[in-house]
């Protein structure tokens, strides 16, 4: 058991140090990397426009609930006119950055495998290195530097639909007045909070895009599985230690920020 | 565009591909035991060989899709070791490869699957790419599709696609990974007549890995067979048509073995031992 442990250990440790090159090689290969601009805007595109509807609807009903347990959890102790900071602090500071994090990973992420794990089977990797292309600077880096522009805007746009959420459930559906619930929305949040969801939502940008597009470019070599089966399992992984790994950053990050 | 050399110069000349005791193994497989062999410039070498022989896996580690386990190849020379990036750039500038799935890009349409290693790997000005992308095109019967995606053209059309992508950079040499896989005869006689046509048009070195062994040895200067790891034979068509090796001789007369095959089976008899290799 004691070996077995040591193993896992040792392969976990290997593994990192290869996401943590295989990540720098991703960003400094985009130096250079020639018409970046255009696979950039596809990356955008692809993590950001066609995520949005989910990021939306996911957003509204985390706001909906929060405002409803909120309300009543609140009345209970005559302090109902809390209703705005308790959301909007829950959604600034955590709710958004991670919720958000976990949908792009299970929406973008989860294509983003699936596909290069597809062009590795192909042999499409191969074939950019025969035609001396970077397949780092040609596949990896528009992902990875999408990714930081991405997230934050997300992370915005959860927390805005998710605010919107908390008075349509606390002030709409509930007796709470609409102006009580937005002046102290207003008063809870500062820059701080701003800059610590920004902070987040970056490093949970790049580390759930790095452990995507490295379990798919990676995708012959990593799962003990080839074909179809080598891409199913690369994808199931970088899901899973994307989701752990943006739990544990935030807890992390939360514990440095606050 | 460069004019091909005179047959005896070229044959003369240093060859532009050495390979030297090549050995590469996957687990405890071994899968090329060592393999020597030269390919001068300017020819053609076609590498035959049974299935699982190999022939793909030296190709690939030709053109550094794979480093061997032992072993050397060394292209003008230079050996195209992973410690030498330099070596190993210059040599990709220089060579195309043409993959047995094609490897075709299926995001990008057919336009820009052809246009990627000169859009990403070379200065051409935007004008000249546009040029030689529409020449490539034109040249493989594909200037209808040039919008459309790998997806939507047939097998032979991406095959077509794939060459022309190959070809587009005007290579010095061209390794081909099995280019008439999945032809129908007529589409199997138009590619090696186009690898041939282009050779004497571009005056590159080729290396092509196939299973058609009529064509091959109509289309191409050298012949090498692969058995088991090594090269079992190497020389021009003519000798590998001659040749007394059993091992040689049982693949080259294999279709006149299936006849032999089918016609003990319409008279009753059983199967000849070893009609599976």
């Amino acid at each position: 058991m004691l070996s077995t442990l040591g193993q896992s250990t040792l392969r976990i440790v290997a593994e990192s140090g290869d996401l943590a090159r295989f990540t720098a090689r991703g960003f400094t290969s985009a130096i250079g990397s020639r018409r970046l601009g255009r696979r950039l805007v596809r990356a955008v595109y692809e993590q950001g426009v066609r995520c949005l509807p989910v990021i939306l609807i996911v957003g509204l009903f985390t706001g909906l609930v929060l405002g409803l347990q909120g309300y009543h959890t609140l009345t209970g102790f005559g302090s109902a006119a809390l209703l705005g900071p308790l959301v909007a602090n829950s959604l600034v500071r955590e709710l958004a950055p991670v919720l958000a994090a976990l949908m792009l990973v299970g929406q973008a992420g989860s294509a983003l495998t699936a596909e290069l794990g597809i062009q590795r089977n192909s042999e499409q990797i191969d074939a950019l290195e025969t035609m001396g292309i970077d397949p780092y600077g040609f596949l990896i880096a528009p992902r990875l530097i999408a990714a930081l522009l991405v997230y934050p805007i997300m992370t915005g746009f959860f927390s805005l639909i998710g605010l919107v959420g908390g008075w349509l459930s606390g002030s709409v559906l509930l007796p709470l007045p609409g102006s009580v619930y937005w002046a102290s929305v207003d008063q809870a949040i500062d820059l701080g909070d701003i800059g610590q969801s920004v902070v987040k939502s970056l490093v949970f940008g790049a580390l759930t895009m790095a452990l995507c597009c490295y379990n798919g470019f990676n995708a012959h070599r990593r799962s003990g599985a080839t074909g179809a089966r080598a891409v199913s399992a690369s994808t199931t992984r970088a899901v899973v230690f994307s989701s752990i790994g943006v739990l544990a950053a935030d807890y992390l990050v939360t514990s440095l920020l606050v | 565009m460069s004019t091909p050399a005179p047959a005896s110069a070229a044959v003369s000349a240093p060859p532009l591909l050495a390979i030297r005791s090549l050995q590469k193994r996957f687990g405890e497989r071994v899968v090329l035991a060592d393999v020597t062999l030269t390919v001068p410039r300017g020819r053609v070498l076609a590498v035959v060989g049974k299935s699982g022989t190999g022939k793909s896996v030296l190709l690939k580690c030709l053109a550094g899709v794979l480093a061997p386990d032992a072993g050397e190849v060394c292209f003008e020379g230079r050996p195209l070791s992973s410690h030498d990036p330099v070596a190993l750039a210059d040599f990709r500038r220089r060579c195309s490869y043409l993959f047995q799935g094609n490897a075709l890009l299926d995001s990008l349409t057919a336009w820009e699957n052809v246009a990627l290693p000169l859009e990403q790997a070379t200065l051409l000005p935007k004008p000249e790419i546009r040029a030689r992308v529409a020449e490539a095109l034109r040249r493989l019967e594909l200037e209808g599709d040039a919008l459309r995606y790998p997806s939507q053209l047939s097998g032979g059309m991406q095959k077509r696609l794939a060459l022309a992508r190959a070809l587009v950079t005007r290579p010095e040499l061209v390794l081909f990974d099995e280019p008439t896989a999945g032809l129908d005869p007529l589409r199997r006689n138009a590619v090696f007549t186009l690898i041939a046509h282009a050779q004497r048009e571009f005056g590159f070195t080729a290396v092509v890995v196939t299973h058609d062994l009529p064509e091959a040895l109509a289309a191409c200067d050298e012949v090498a067979f692969l058995d088991d790891g090594r090269v079992r034979f190497s020389g021009p068509p003519s000798a590998f048509i001659h040749s007394t090796d059993e091992a040689v001789a049982a693949f080259r007369d294999s279709t006149s073995a299936l006849a032999q095959s089918v016609a003990a089976l319409r008279a009753g008899g059983p199967l000849p031992a070893d009609t599976l290799g």
